[in-house]
């Protein structure tokens, strides 16, 4: 029954038009997600590639694999590629693109053109990244802190620079886009409380997205033209203050992180109940969560300065507002964790990654509130620590949250089952090399080991031996899924419309969805999460 | 039936089908207009954060700075942004009354008097260059600390006010170029007779922008041009 | 439509206030206040602001709560990012 000769029949937004330019000129929210999806996936191995290269030199403590300044590109392009082009785009552009209007009953975002041109403006810019990675990159650092930045680093400041405000401006786009949608599209009966929290999620994000990222733009524009101008803005011997940009720069780029992981507790929302098979506890307190999070996530950001020359009594308060914005955080780990309280729970896939997100956050989380507190954060800022700390919320956190979803809604995207047991173990292989790579970053950090370091004492090795050996598993485990996706688009089962008897409006539709969506505007009159009424999937169990 | 007002709407050629009528679309960009407006106001923000600091830091050297800014042309550059804020409103009501001929005659003016606020800058900056204003390795300063003539001023910190002065006129003149190119885009469809009572979402949603554009002006005229005019 | 036209009379008497207003800024430059200086010409800029925002925006007259929402929203954070980099700022020297 399940043949490639039925699904080749089912019209869907995958055949509907067929041809590059239906592709590169579509204006469909599904079809840009897929665009993006390619994207992402492709600047992510990027970035994994630097990454790569960073672990192979720390596998011994001198410098034997690159050269310093080299090994400064390294992690500067490492985290570049990352985050601007991985990490804050990846779930909005992907599953925000694809998800939302199917979430709210619309047939598209408020403005699938300012869609298509996100996209290209995140392509111009990624080639723009590109070019400058491959004409000699830059070695400031991500946080490109003047006034090296300005007067001292003789890399392509300039260009990437330029090329993430480009990619600034796709993000704030796709913000815009989404917050009117939700607004104004959703369908007759969707009120606010019964909107899915994967959509209070995005809209969170959107707003930090909106807020946040013209700060950092309009900061990169005076980095460049202090660079290209002599002026003295941030360079302290022409009168200017270099903590001046810092401020500007962490005003968007904390909120940001906040960018990173709202869409993936959104994901993990929605994965919990499904496979717990009962409503999200404290539906409300979740969706303000999300808003607690994106206002109080501006509150915050000096507490990357406090060891920068700050003033004490700014750095107390900070402290203060840091501890203030876990709450929220806490509150969503509260809620998932009471949801599955008696009940009924299936290890599928996607729910591993769930509980991968859930642990792994929790620690990244608590870390955090470790470096808020001062007299702690001097002795561990600018160590491995903190790398330690950042990579468990967006790896163990992000990217776990990111690939659990695509695992939830790989049959609504593509009308495929992906091989369920292949999905477990890849899932697994990606705990244990994640935990292998970073545990032993905090051990480090903590003693010491500073980070953006291309060489290292030698009782350190032990540990950045372990370190490595977990980055090359990790990769395994993130190969993995691209290699059954691709697989399962050919010889995967044909999904049916709802393969995990999950709640929300997406899986009323088919599988893949026709270009507009729903046969008809569907008028919602039951609550979200209604999981007393919707029946356990028979086909789909634990082994598939 | 075929007359009433929603089979008319269905058929208006401006609206765009993943909407469900007219109204949701209007309602639609005019809330995005807003929220792209909402993050020009962090972006212009940013420079308004350095523009703070720095004059908290060094303000007599802003006061020396902007006391050899020509008050005048400032003045009248605030009342031409804000008749040509007028203009625009006045377009927009001509659209929403159907006059066409009005529309065409006020987006005119607007452009005018967008064309002449840039001439004014290009003035304006022009005399800066011949004084050796602008940063950069030919920056002097001869000014004096206004009220303190036998105070050196500080050529690095004088160097700052010009620094922001430049970039924040600049970001802003960037925007009225902008503006000018849109604005010759409605001009020429308004001609054409595409805005009506019933759609001229375009319209107001660029006048929004417009206004907001003047806005920044009314505030970076006082911050650049009037620290200590006293005599 | 549920449009509001607002009538040339109150867009005209809007912008002859504004004229008037910023030729008030002008002249009061001029005038030795001490600190207040500064103050009042923000104080007149703002209001400025209020009424190109309020009439020749139609914030006024728009029925949405929601584009209220919004421009206070920014302006909210945008006074915090100035605000919370002053206390750095102002308490560096303590």
């Amino acid at each position: 029954m399940a043949t490639a000769a039925i699904t080749a029949e089912r019209e869907s937004y995958l055949n509907q038009e067929y041809g590059i330019k239906s592709w590169l000129l579509t204006t469909d929210h599904k079809r840009i997600a897929l665009l993006y999806l390619l994207s992402i996936t492709f600047f992510f191995f990027i970035g994994g590639f630097f990454a790569l290269l960073i672990r192979l030199e720390l596998l011994t403590p001198v410098g034997d694999l690159v050269q310093a300044d080299t090994y400064n590109k390294l992690f500067t392009m490492h985290g570049q590629v990352m985050i601007f082009f991985f990490l804050i785009p990846s779930i909005p552009a992907v599953l925000g693109n694809f998800l939302v209007p199917l979430m709210i009953g619309a047939r598209d975002l408020a403005f699938p053109r300012i869609n298509l041109l996100s996209w290209y403006l995140y392509i111009i810019a990624g080639i723009l990244m590109l070019h400058c990675m491959l004409t000699g990159g830059v070695d400031t650092g991500w946080t490109f802190y003047t006034p090296f930045s300005t007067a001292f680093s003789n890399t392509k400041v300039i260009e990437a620079g330029l090329a993430i405000f480009i990619s600034g401006f796709s993000s704030i786009l796709t913000g815009l886009n989404f917050v009117v949608t939700i607004h104004r599209m959703r369908a007759p009966g969707m009120t606010w409380d019964r909107l899915p929290l994967f959509i209070w999620a995005h809209y969170a994000t959107s707003i930090i997205q909106l807020l946040g990222t013209p700060v950092v733009a309009v900061t990169l524009v005076l980095v460049v033209l202090e660079r290209a101008f002599h002026l003295g803005i941030f360079d302290p011997t022409r009168g200017g203050d270099p903590l001046l940009f810092q401020h500007l720069f962490w005003f968007y780029s904390h909120p940001a992180v906040y960018i990173m992981i709202l869409p993936s507790m959104g994901i993990v929302t929605e994965i919990v109940p499904c496979f717990t098979r009962k409503r999200i506890f404290g539906y409300k307190f979740v969706a303000m969560s999300s808003i607690g999070i994106a206002v109080l996530g501006f509150l915050v950001w000096a507490h990357h300065m406090f060891v920068a020359g700050i003033s004490l009594y700014a750095a107390l308060i900070f402290s203060m507002l840091s501890y203030l914005v876990a709450v929220p955080s806490a509150i969503k780990v509260f809620n998932w964790t009471a949801t599955m309280y008696k009940g009924s729970i299936t290890f599928a896939t996607p729910m591993l990654y769930a509980f991968g997100f859930i642990g792994l956050f929790l620690m990244g989380g608590l870390t955090g509130l470790f470096l808020s507190a001062l007299g702690i954060d001097v002795h561990v800022t600018d160590t491995y620590f903190v790398v330690a700390h950042f990579h468990y919320i967006m790896v163990g956190g992000a990217v776990m949250g990111y690939l659990g979803g695509m695992h939830f809604w790989w049959p609504k995207i593509s009308g495929r089952m992906y091989p369920e047991a292949l999905g477990k173990l890849a899932a697994i292989i990606v705990f244990l090399g994640f935990n292998l790579t970073f545990f032993p970053q905090f051990i480090l950090g903590y003693l010491g080991m500073p980070r953006r370091y291309w060489q290292y004492p030698p009782e350190f090795q032990v540990l950045n031996v372990l370190s490595t050996a977990g980055a090359t598993i990790l990769a395994v485990g993130y190969l993995l899924p691209m290699v059954y996706f691709l697989w399962s688009m050919r010889y995967g089962k044909v999904a049916p419309a709802n393969p995990w008897g999950a709640s929300g409006l997406e899986w009323k539709t088919t599988s893949p969805p026709p270009t507009f969506n729903f046969e008809r505007t569907p008028v919602v009159d039951w609550e979200a999460y209604d999981y007393e009424h919707i029946p356990a999937p028979q086909e789909v169990r634990v082994g598939g | 039936m075929a007359d009433s007002p929603m089979a008319v709407e269905q058929h208006n050629p401006a609206l765009q089908h993943h909407f469900a009528d007219m109204e949701q679309q209007r309602q639609a960009s005019s809330l995005g207009m807003w929220l792209f407006l909402a993050t020009e106001i962090m972006f212009f923000g940013g420079m308004f954060c350095a523009y703070l600091i720095y004059r908290y830091w060094y303000y007599p050297e802003f006061a020396a700075g902007s006391n050899s800014l020509d008050i005048t042309l400032g003045t009248v550059n605030t009342a031409v942004l804000i008749c040509s804020s007028l203009t625009v409103v006045l377009a927009v009501h001509a659209a929403q009354l159907g006059k066409r001929q009005a529309q065409v005659i006020y987006l005119a003016l607007t452009l005018v008097l967008g064309l002449a606020f840039l001439g004014v800058k290009g003035i304006e900056w022009t005399s800066k260059f011949k004084e050796h204003h602008i940063p950069g390795p030919s920056f002097h300063f001869e000014g004096a600390v206004p009220g303190h003539p036998d105070e050196p001023v500080d050529q690095r910190h004088a160097q700052i006010f010009f620094s922001l002065y430049f970039a924040m006129t600049g970001m802003h003149a960037l925007h009225m170029v902008i503006g000018v190119g849109v604005f010759s885009y409605l001009l020429y469809y308004a001609w054409k007779g595409r805005y009506t009572p019933d759609y001229h979402t375009p319209l107001e949603n660029s006048g929004l922008y417009w206004h907001f554009v003047d806005i920044i002006w009314i505030y970076l005229f006082p911050l650049l041009y009037l620290i200590d005019r006293k005599k | 439509m549920s449009e509001y036209i607002v009538s040339v009379k109150t867009n005209v008497a809007v912008w002859l206030t504004l004229l008037v207003l910023t030729g008030v800024t002008a002249g009061i430059a001029f005038i030795d206040l001490g600190p207040f200086n500064t103050i009042v010409a923000l104080v007149i800029a703002t209001f400025k602001a209020l009424l190109v925002t309020l009439i020749f925006m139609h914030v006024k007259y728009a029925s949405e709560r929601l584009v209220k929402v919004v421009v206070i929203s920014a302006l909210f954070f945008l006074l915090l990012l100035l605000g919370l980099s002053l206390a750095d700022y102002t308490t560096r020297l303590l």
